[in-house]
């Protein structure tokens, strides 16, 4: 049936939404456990990033410049480990490959990364990057359990290594068979042991973390000098009042 | 010339005095403070329901003057308007200050206007003689939700794009004159740049305008008829010998170092939510709101800011869509018929009887519970919680004509109750 109305049809999506966001929360995340105040945690995160993701992501908020100095980097750090295409620290950090290519490779653009930490959450990412698993219907050979269908393939397999998606049966209400996801399995060792592998992720997503709000430490520390001033402030207000207040009978 | 220098010197003897007596002669500034501050006679007992009316004033202010420095940075068009607000998060020097300060402000503007508009109906501030004053407040509160709506597209997150797509469908359902409705206010057949750039223009200018303009009349509308306090009594009625209500004191220095105080606790609140939780936990921004605005894909769930969740609620609680959007349209301005509502012979809650706080619990329960509803997926179990609360969220306003008159209502005494610290 068609929907002729623009404003049923919203409504639709909505309904449709509304039910797919259910689902969505039923999922849980393993938790990430970065620490963006950890900054060898997030050099480490940005050489994997360069290493890694750039290729065909962008980070097209983030400036190099501003990057090296919140990652207490020099410029000619910046320049040696992390800026490989010719740009200068003034630029920001686009990627190389173009949409058409990418359309062309992937089916989709790989989506930019500057705010992925802050619409997903570093667990979604963390998880994410766990959970590639065999799966030769795919083109790329692997599906992922977090984004079924994923369009990324699984980049990072010389480090965790192949897993496979272990099942259990189970009988539902309707007494149909239904595959009850269990957990992973490894079926090739990866150049990295496992707590390797979680560490090298973590790194990445605090990475991920600190771009998608680079000012939340100062932030959050600057958050203490104007509580703190405030509550002087609000000593003095409150004996200013009290004193006019006196009069009042 | 020099004479009559001299004399204002002598007179009052000092240059500040002298300065202000020489605009006195030219402008009332004398005049119009002594009439809304310093001879302003406010009733002494105040309590805390009374600090949220000078604090709507001040995020009015600090909305208006963190909506200039970001207007700076900000392009509103729908190629660049997502990148700037990034820039402003970034690069822009403490650009991520006024942003957030801005966007929390934004809530935060609601909260303190609701609690606002909450101490009006439990102290009866609507009836007579502050029916007027209470319908200004009810258009601030009009232009505060286009306000709200208009600001809300602005950051071209994928959320701003299809709150907006969602909300604006709804002038779709009118009969006859819809579907043109709807492109009238699109300027395009969806939310585009053209949309994008004519709500920039409202939100920056047409909207503040108007809303300057009313919270003015508010205020020069209250200090005609006088403010009402939580005993519900008129101080004006008892006058001293001096001419002044026995009961009131100067609005100046007695409130604004009272509502000074206010203040530094609200700035320590909206400080704590600013440095240490600016999404509020995806409430007060919504994290899809970081994906840019995409037109070929929704969001997960799409659902209006809290603040606009309780009437969101009571239009998906009804299965006809046009009656969804009249009811919806009916739950805000139902406050309008208040003053004429109500028919009780006591203006404070605390001289009426059961009925009527029964009938504002309840309100205030259902209000809550449908700003709650408003925001979850409308599940069949929901939507008939919300269909329930839409009942008794109306059920304050249509049987109020009866509750406030059978009301078995206290006697009013003479004096406010004041005990002096």
């Amino acid at each position: 049936m068609p929907i002729k109305n623009k404003a049923l049809r919203a409504l639709a999506f909505l309904t449709v939404f509304a039910c797919s966001a259910t689902f969505a929360a039923e999922g849980h995340f393993e938790h990430a456990n970065n620490d963006v105040s950890n900054v060898a945690s997030l050099q480490r995160g940005a050489r994997n990033f360069v290493n890694y993701c750039y290729g065909c992501h962008s980070a097209k908020y983030v400036r190099y410049s501003r990057l090296a100095q919140g990652l207490g980097l020099t410029e000619t750090q910046l320049m040696e480990n992390l800026m490989f295409t010719g740009v200068r620290p003034s630029d920001t950090m686009q990627n190389a490959i173009s949409a058409d290519d990418a359309k062309r490779w992937f089916g989709r653009q790989p989506p930019d990364l500057s705010l992925v930490s802050r619409s997903r959450g570093p667990d979604y990412i963390y998880s994410f990057l766990k959970s590639f698993y065999l799966d030769p219907s795919r083109p790329t050979g692997v599906n992922n359990t977090v984004l079924p269908g994923a369009a990324m393939p699984h980049v990072l397999w010389e480090l965790q290594g192949v897993q496979k998606a272990v099942y259990e049966g189970e009988t539902d209400a309707q007494k149909n068979m239904v595959k009850k996801f269990k957990g992973f399995e490894l079926v090739t060792q990866g150049k990295m042991s496992p707590e390797e592998y979680d560490q090298f992720v973590r790194d990445t997503v605090n990475f991920l973390d600190y771009i998608g709000e680079p000012m939340q430490l100062e932030r959050q520390s600057l958050g203490y000098y104007v509580l703190g001033y405030l509550l002087v402030f609000l000593l003095f207000a409150y004996l200013l009042k009290k004193e006019y207040w006196k009069k009042v009978k | 010339m020099s004479t009559h220098q001299g004399d204002i010197y002598d007179r009052t003897g000092s240059r500040l005095n002298a300065f202000r007596a020489w605009i006195d002669a030219r402008f009332p500034l004398t005049k119009m403070f002594n009439e809304h501050a310093g001879e302003y006679y406010a009733p002494k007992n105040f309590n805390f329901w009374y600090y949220f009316g000078s604090l709507a004033l001040l995020v009015l202010v600090l909305q208006i003057v963190t909506g200039i420095f970001l207007t700076m940075n900000y392009k509103p068009s729908a190629n660049d308007a997502f990148a700037s607000v990034e820039y402003i998060m970034r690069d822009v020097d403490w650009g991520w200050l006024i942003r957030y300060m801005h966007s929390t402000g934004a809530s935060m503007f609601f909260i303190v206007v609701y609690l606002h508009m909450f101490r009006g109906l439990m102290y009866g501030s609507y009836k007579y003689p502050r029916e007027l004053l209470w319908i200004f407040g009810m258009f601030i509160y009009l232009c505060l939700m286009a306000e709200a709506f208009f600001g809300y597209l602005l950051p071209w997150g994928n959320m701003s794009y299809w709150g907006a797509q969602v909300i604006t469908s709804l002038f779709g359902a009118i009969p006859y004159v819809g579907n043109a409705l709807l492109e009238w206010i699109r300027g395009d057949y969806y939310i585009s740049d053209v949309t994008l750039n004519r709500f920039f223009a409202l939100h920056v200018v047409a909207l503040p305008l108007a809303l300057v303009f009313l919270v003015v009349a508010h205020i020069l509308a209250l200090h005609e008829v006088g403010s009402n306090n939580p005993d519900g009594i008129e101080i004006k009625k008892l006058k001293g010998a001096d001419g002044h209500p026995v009961d009131g004191i100067q609005f100046h220095p007695f409130y604004t170092v009272k509502d000074l105080v206010g203040v530094v606790v609200f700035l320590m609140v909206f400080a704590g939510i600013i440095f240490f939780a600016p999404t509020m936990g995806g409430y007060f921004l919504e994290h899809a709101n970081f994906d840019p605005a995409d037109r070929l894909q929704t969001p997960e769930h799409i659902a209006p800011v809290w603040y606009f969740t309780p009437f969101y609620a009571i239009l998906r609680a009804v299965p006809n869509k046009l009656m969804g959007v009249a009811l919806m349209g009916l739950a805000v301005v139902s406050f309008f018929f208040l003053p004429w509502l109500d028919r009780g012979k006591v203006k404070s809650i605390r001289y009426r009887g059961w009925l009527y706080k029964f009938f504002l619990f309840e309100f205030a329960i259902s209000f809550v519970a449908l700003g709650f509803l408003g925001m979850q997926p409308a599940t069949p179990a929901y939507t008939k919680a919300a269909q329930i609360f839409s009942v008794l969220y109306f059920a304050f306003f249509i049987l109020m004509p009866w509750y406030t008159s059978a009301d078995k209502t206290k006697p009013v005494p003479e004096r406010v109750t004041y005990h002096a610290h």
